[in-house]
């Protein structure tokens, strides 16, 4: 709880417009869209620039108060759930594009914007921001850095880390760092750059980001390959690349996803097959042509069923944006949908497609596929009802064994939605125990008083993931 | 609101909310951007589909109080039902928003005022086609007898709130009384006859808005249709609905199931978006009732929309033809969101010689009407309807085209708002389909 002097100090801070206590208002971003995990924050604050959100940080690092910085709340691994209550950070006043150098490809922009509009904005002026996760349309790109999201076109073209280049930072202590900036080479000291994306929001805020561009592609082709068989698909996965081609996109959907995908977008998608790959390529004409002839073949070599190219920009951007929402798709089906992203080097693709059949067959439970299989990045999904508490402990099991197998298979136990408080629990299976205590330094002596995000990525003990009810 | 109060809404939606369907919205966040009011709001997710849901459900879980807060969320809400077709797990929130203010309003006491308005409008007039028609002439005389003239010039007006002053300057011309009443009942084909269909028309449609009515009827008749319009018929309960008040709609459903189930035709017509979803939705409406459900669901499945029957029909084949001009067209929510008709209106349009269409951006939004919520919730009205005009404005277009008399009424308000009159219009698909048609 705060006390009335904290929330009035919060009010002259930012205004009191801008400081929210209201049950509901509470109870509304008590939550992300990770299933399980739901605790409700004191206030939710909403300061207006740099130097309110110094001042906020300084109070609550005086007082001792968590602080979570939130975007749009898209969050898969329960990163923006306040466990441990505080103060909610929003950045709707700071969500401004601050500036794009068409000499230096960079766009530097304020936290709050949404990634959609980021990226169309870059495109406008013919520039490329190319991390595009699922949720670009909701998420902000304060959250993507935080998060290092990844997104449809990260095997060709990396992840959000790739792309940020400079940042400013209040740290706990209320000082205002830059890290980086508009520059392609820059070693000066530790890369502090890197260090922050993909932090979870637990060292600091992130207030500004300078973002790499890069020339937006000529054009584009879009392609479904359709198979009888799981392990068919996942082959040519692995084929295409070891055939030197790198595809933008080269996504991964099983027949219960594809089901009810069409059962939502309804653009026609088969339906009757075991599983698709989602095939896209950009370039110049000539050589998307060529790959995508390439890619053809080997899609048919592996025994694909059926091969066809998109005809129209408009059915290749619904055919995207219909995998974008498989994971919620999903929904239809159960009540609960338990998400996770297992990710293996990309040769191991079909084992982990074949483990995941095996251990969800073995736990009697029902996972369904899809997923970015070219960069290795898998998203098993969990269809279950939260309310049965004895199907839960299985499905417990069964991630567990599909977090084992994937760092046997060289793997990680979290692609690209991060450790959260939903994987702390394993992130010793992934970096060990002297891993994780040096990140714990790392954490400790940036925020000494744990204010920043507390209850994420380091579990409280090493056991397995505790269920919380609703 | 009172303790007392609050525990009878807590204990209601335990008992009566559809808790599967509160859960199976999984929290993605994909309605985020749908929403006007979250959008309006500066993103506030207490204002979002997602976050009204979250608070539902922490109603029914006993998680939260339903305090005023909770109420001021539910009532901001538009009902445009945009979170809908971009809900990836197909959560219908139409209906959780039904069932949720019926219980808050049928649970907590209102002042006498409010209570006094709800009762003259949800009891005394709307469920009475005969009242309708004796208060429309009433401002019918107004606007004939100088009256309205008067009223203006001296400043009368003022007294009115105003957004109901607003309202007062755009509302059309209304049809005599003796024309209200003296409705056809059956209206034969002009061409060869394909198909017989009766026709919904409406309260409002069918008093302040008689002519469009009548225009839909001639292109019926134009596209091969028999018409019917049952006399029995009455108001749809939208707007009963929509306000908490769910048991007097269910009455009016009744009421209007029995008027049609005679006339034995292929479809009912509709041309109001707003009632033509709730018609679709007496299937869901009475589903609880044995004596009711399959009648209601039979009838639901006769529900077309003009605009989807005249393509059917294949009327946009006709020759027509208006003066060289730039058409936009505003969804009507409902008649997106509910019926899922929007490609029609947009290919109708398109199949007129002279109009060159320019799509606005977000024509799918909601233009603030939603029923009487520009009257009830003014200050979030005009904000939505403001950047309703700004995205018009920019489609340089001299016709607004839209579908339900709820958004043709707040279209005319932008464009007066706007001071716009001299240059742009507001105007019914069907009439505008009419002027097209007439032409030649």
């Amino acid at each position: 709880m705060l006390t009335e002097n904290i929330i009035k100090t919060l009010q002259k801070i930012v205004g009191s417009e801008n400081v929210d206590c209201k049950k509901s208002s509470l109870l509304v971003y008590s939550y992300d869209a990770t299933p399980q995990f739901q605790s409700p924050p004191d206030a939710i604050v909403s300061p207006r620039n740099t130097k309110e959100v110094s001042e906020i940080i300084i109070l609550c690092n005086k007082h001792h108060i968590p602080i979570v910085p939130r975007g749009s709340g898209t969050n898969l691994s329960a990163g923006t759930t306040p466990l441990e209550g505080g103060i909610v950070l929003l950045f709707k006043h700071m969500d401004q594009i601050l500036e794009i150098d068409e000499e230096n490809l960079t766009i530097t922009t304020q936290p709050g914007i949404i990634t959609k509009d980021l990226i169309e904005f870059v495109e406008s002026k013919g520039l490329f921001y190319p991390p595009d996760p699922s949720s670009m349309k909701i998420s902000q790109i304060g959250g993507n850095i935080n998060e290092n999201s990844g997104g449809l076109r990260g095997l060709k073209y990396g992840v959000t880390r790739d792309y940020v280049l400079g940042l400013e930072i209040v740290l706990p202590n209320g000082d205002i760092i830059r890290t980086g900036g508009k520059l392609a080479k820059d070693v000066a000291g530790y890369d502090l750059t890197r260090l922050f994306v993909g932090s979870e929001g637990t060292l600091g805020i992130i207030t500004e980001a300078t973002l790499k561009l890069i020339p937006k592609p000529e054009t584009k082709k879009t392609m479904l390959a359709l198979y009888q068989d799981l392990d068919a698909a996942a082959r040519s996965v692995s084929a295409i690349i070891a055939n030197r081609i790198i595809p933008a996109t080269l996504e991964f959907l099983d027949q219960p996803t594809l089901q009810v995908v069409e059962d939502f977008a309804q653009i026609g998608l088969p339906t009757e097959v075991k599983a698709v790959l989602l095939i896209e390529q950009d370039g110049s004409p000539a050589i998307v042509e060529k790959d995508m002839n390439k890619i053809a073949d080997i899609c048919r070599e592996n025994n694909a069923v059926e091969v066809s190219i998109a005809k129209t920009y408009e059915e290749a951007e619904a055919l995207t944006t219909a995998r974008r929402a498989a994971l919620s798709a999903l929904a239809r089906l159960k009540p609960t949908t338990i998400l996770e992203d297992a990710t293996v080097p990309r040769s191991e693709i079909a084992n982990m497609v074949k483990a995941i059949e095996e251990i969800a067959q073995k736990h009697h439970v029902k996972i369904c596929t899809f997923g970015h299989a070219g960069d290795g990045n898998l998203h098993p999904t969990c269809l279950t009802d939260i309310r049965n508490e004895e199907e839960i402990e299985r499905v417990e099991k069964a991630f567990e064994e599909i977090f084992h197998k994937a760092i046997e298979l060289g793997g990680t136990i979290t692609g690209e939605h991060g450790v959260g408080a939903m994987k702390s629990a394993y992130l010793h299976l992934k970096v060990g125990s002297a891993g994780v205590e040096a990140m714990k330094q790392i954490k400790h002596s940036l925020d000494p008083n744990n204010i920043m995000n507390p209850g994420k990525i380091f579990a409280k003990s090493e056991r397995k993931r505790v269920v919380v009810a609703r | 609101m009172k303790t007392i109060e609050k525990q009878n809404i807590q204990h209601e939606f335990k008992e009566k909310m559809d808790y599967d369907e509160l859960l199976n919205c999984m929290r993605c966040g994909f309605c985020l951007p749908s929403c006007p009011t979250y959008i309006e709001s500066g993103k506030d997710e207490a204002h979002s589909p997602r976050g009204r849901i979250a608070m539902m459900k922490a109603v029914v879980d006993g998680d939260l109080e339903p305090d005023e807060d909770v109420k001021r969320s539910l009532d901001l809400c538009l009902g445009c039902r945009a979170c809908e077709p971009v809900c990836p797990s197909g959560v219908k929130y139409g209906h959780l928003l039904e069932q949720a203010r019926d219980i808050i309003y049928q649970n907590k006491k209102q002042s006498i005022p409010e209570k006094t308005v709800r009762h003259l409008v949800f009891d005394q007039l709307f469920p009475h086609q005969k009242r309708m028609i004796g208060f429309t002439s009433l401002v019918g005389f107004y606007q004939r007898s100088g009256l309205q003239k008067l009223a203006r010039n001296t400043g009368a007006m003022k007294i009115l709130p105003a957004n109901l002053q607003a309202m007062e300057k755009v509302l059309p011309a209304i049809p005599k009384k003796k024309e209200m009443k003296n409705r056809t009942r059956h209206i034969p084909a002009f061409a060869e006859k394909k198909k017989k269909v009766a026709f919904f028309a409406g309260c409002l449609m069918d008093t302040v808005f008689l002519s469009t009515n009548d225009s839909t009827t001639k292109l019926l008749q134009h596209a091969g249709c028999e018409i019917v319009v049952p006399d029995t018929q009455g108001c749809c309960g939208a707007l009963h609905g929509h306000s908490g008040e769910r048991n007097k709609a269910k009455k009016m459903a009744k009421k209007n199931i029995q008027a049609f189930e005679e006339s034995e035709v292929d479809y009912i017509i509709t041309n109001a978006g707003g009632c033509g979803a709730f018609l679709v939705d007496y299937g869901h409406l009475l589903n609880d009732d044995p004596y009711w459900a399959e009648r209601a669901a039979a009838f639901s499945e006769k529900i077309k929309d003009i605009s989807s029957i005249l393509i059917e029909l294949e009327f946009h084949k006709l020759d027509l033809q208006v003066d060289e001009q730039i058409v936009t067209y505003q969804d009507s929510c409902h008649l997106k969101n509910g019926q899922k008709t929007f490609m029609e209106p947009r290919q109708l349009l398109q199949s007129i010689k002279g109009v060159t269409y320019v799509e606005m951006q977000d024509a799918s939004r909601c233009c603030g009407s939603a029923g009487i919520y520009n009257i009830v919730e003014s200050e979030m009205s005009m904000q939505i309807l403001d950047y309703k005009m700004e995205q018009t404005k920019k489609t340089k277009a001299k016709t607004i085209v839209t579908a339900n008399p709820g958004c043709l009424l707040q279209m005319k308000l932008g464009i007066d708002r706007e001071g716009l009159r001299e240059e742009m219009e507001a105007v019914h698909i069907v009439d505008f389909l009419l002027r097209a048609l007439e032409k030649n």
